[in-house]
């Protein structure tokens, strides 16, 4: 990785940041509602990850903390905001939410909202890839404690049988909700449980995005080649709670603060400076230009943005004007 | 216009649809080699191979999310749940992923799967293998559910789900697969909405849908040598239902029997009702009745088995009652 895509990693990475702390703001202005999911602590497994594949040809699925697996995609951040304001001109119209952000012309294919729901559905995805023929990959990212429902041995033991090209990145943050992961998962260390199905497999530290995007090099390329699943684990910590209704009472104060020095963003942008790559007012200048767009053409935009019309209620529950609906096809 | 069984209708669908479309495959437990447990894709697994008719993994929810997750892409599966009573596993993709995406994306994405599966009471399966639950299928916004009562439906039914862009639940029922019935030689497509008229008559509606269907029209037959004349309307399509076929019927009848063969609590009888009740209640000369099974879980002995589900006998006495005849 050269100085010049550090230096693009960082500027997304802080866009991401950005925006997930804008959004935090405005839930608390009731500007967004519903649950809100956070990112912040775990930016650099998104990154990391999509910028050693090729985000917007891959198909890219996960679960409800989407937002910023949908920008690294190539979703327009504009309508993403507009999507958590609910708002006609957002990725879903209006109609999914925060937890549901999609964008199928950036094959980013959706964020859902039961644990553990995705990893069928990525599976699938590759099935369709290899039926098709093309060159693509699928890949789920989803938390540790989505490996203790029953979807994702089952669908780990069809990517392996079937060969099939997906990517399962675990962001292991160490909790299910509120739950720490030992008190919920006999074998810790998530990368072992899937030797269970012969899946190769590593875990790296998932707050350096050099190490991130090393290990997804191998994995992604792995996958691209034929040569079946892999799984890889990242060791990562989300700054806030699982989602806005969550106290964080139950995470030690100093675990907190051990898991903030080790920040991705402040991790690589520490590294630029001393390799003399960059200056703190560069990343100052970074940061403000950041923030301006957001509130300027972001959050402006979602703002003004019209709701959808009421009479558009039951639109998208099934398609239109199907011939096989009504008869008459011969 | 040939006679075929059920499941051959079931195949014929298949093998038309796979050969015109390389993107239509078919998946579900033993259904390749082993040909399916009621011969649905009998020979399909040598003919297409097993990359395109694939035997899973008993793990109905998420061979079934793998079926939807492949459908994003624009393939056209068609997965068969050998029991209706394994189906409830997968209830969590079916109806939180295939029914809600299109919603949820905006119109984005969308999930044309068809999934078939048999419900219903067999010969002292047990509890746990009798279950009838498109009552439950019925309920969810985006999912349509159809129920084959004849070969013709079952062949024209599965052929308009695998083209039509939403998906659909096929409820099948174990005991009509060896059923016989003319199939149109030609290429057909049932529409996936409306219900049929199986019989015409002026004095009583009975409303079925699958096998239901078969108990209505024995006990019109019966009823018509001492005169009464009954109409049998076949709501093959339960989501949704034809709430304009219903009330039709009921206005020219005045008299509405519901026969299901599911518990009568939350199922296709008290909306069929409550469709009644909103389109047509002053059509109506007497308040409609369900005939329904007993609310148990379906018990193994033979006696008791018989005694929970209807059959042409009570649709019959109900049908007295109602008329005081």
């Amino acid at each position: 990785m050269n100085a010049a895509d550090k230096k693009r990693l960082l500027r997304e990475m802080l866009f991401a940041r950005r925006f997930e702390e804008r959004c935090y703001e405005a839930y608390v202005e009731r500007k967004i509602g519903g649950f809100l999911h956070l990112y912040p602590g775990e930016e650099a497994c998104a990154f990391g990850v999509l910028d050693a594949a090729r985000p917007g040809h891959d198909y890219v699925i996960t679960g409800y903390r989407d937002h910023v697996h949908a920008l690294k995609c190539g979703a327009d951040p504009k309508k993403v905001m507009a999507e958590l304001f609910g708002k006609e001109t957002g990725s879903s119209k209006g109609r999914g939410g925060s937890m549901h952000i999609f964008d199928a012309e950036h094959r980013f294919m959706g964020g859902y909202a039961l644990v553990g729901g995705p990893f069928p559905l990525a599976v699938g995805m590759a099935k369709g890839i290899k039926m098709k023929g093309g060159d693509e990959i699928s890949i789920c990212f989803l938390g540790d404690a989505a490996n203790n429902q029953g979807t994702f041995h089952e669908s780990l033991n069809m990517a392996a049988l079937w060969e099939l090209p997906v990517l399962f990145v675990c962001e292991n943050n160490l909790y299910g909700i509120g739950t720490r992961i030992d008190r919920s998962t006999a074998v810790i260390e998530q990368h072992k449980r899937v030797q269970a199905y012969n899946i190769p497999s590593n875990q790296v530290d998932g707050q350096d995005i050099e190490q991130v995007y090393a290990a997804a090099k191998i994995a992604v390329d792995h996958v691209r080649s034929g040569k079946g699943p892999y799984f890889l684990e990242l060791m990562t910590y989300r700054y806030r709670g699982h989602s806005m209704s969550d106290s964080n009472a139950y995470r030690a104060k100093e675990e907190e603060r051990m898991w903030g020095k080790r920040d991705p963003i402040i991790i690589l942008r520490d590294r630029l400076i001393e390799a003399g790559e960059l200056g703190m007012d560069d990343y100052k200048r970074m940061d403000d230009e950041v923030l301006e767009f957001i509130e300027k053409e972001v959050i402006k935009f979602a703002e003004e943005s019209p709701e959808p019309k009421l009479e558009e209620l039951e639109k998208y529950v099934l398609a239109e004007n199907d011939p096989y609906v009504r008869g008459g096809v011969h | 216009m040939a006679v075929m069984m059920y499941w051959e209708a079931i195949r014929r669908a298949h093998d038309e649809e796979m050969a015109r479309d390389p993107l239509v495959i078919c998946m579900g437990e033993d259904i390749g080699v082993v040909g399916g447990t009621y011969k649905a894709t009998q020979g399909l697994y040598d003919k297409y191979g097993p990359e395109r008719v694939i035997d899973t993994p008993i793990s109905e929810n998420s061979y079934t999310g793998l079926g939807i997750g492949a459908s994003f892409l624009g393939i056209r599966p068609i997965i068969e749940i050998m029991s209706v009573n394994f189906a409830w596993l997968a209830t969590d993709q079916i109806f939180n992923s295939a029914a809600k995406v299109r919603y949820m994306s905006g119109g984005q994405l969308t999930a044309p799967v068809v999934i078939r599966s048999p419900g219903g009471t067999a010969h002292q399966l047990g509890a746990q293998h009798s279950a009838r639950m498109e009552k439950v299928f019925m309920g969810i916004a985006g999912l349509r559910v159809v129920t084959p009562s004849s070969p013709r439906q079952a062949y024209g039914l599965l052929k308009s789900a695998v083209r039509c862009n939403d998906p659909v639940f096929i409820n099948e029922h174990e005991l009509m697969y060896n059923m016989k019935g003319e199939v149109p030689d030609a290429e057909y497509f049932h529409p996936l909405e409306g219900s049929e008229v199986t019989r015409a008559g002026k004095d009583v509606t009975l409303f079925g849908y699958n096998i239901s269907v078969h108990w209505c029209v024995q006990a019109a037959e019966q009823l018509a040598k001492d005169g009464i004349d009954c109409e049998v309307i076949d709501l093959y399509s339960l989501s949704p239902l034809n709430r304009a076929g219903i009330k039709k019927s009921v206005s020219k009848t005045h008299r509405a029997i519901v026969v299901e063969e599911a518990e009568a609590p939350v199922g296709v009888g008290s909306e069929v009702m409550a469709i009644i009740n909103e389109e047509c209640f002053f059509e109506l000369d007497v308040a409609p009745v369900r005939v329904s099974a007993v609310n148990v879980p379906i018990p193994y002995n033979h006696h008791l088995e018989k005694a929970a589900i209807p059959n042409a006998k009570k649709v019959v006495e109900a049908v007295r009652k109602m008329l005081g005849k």
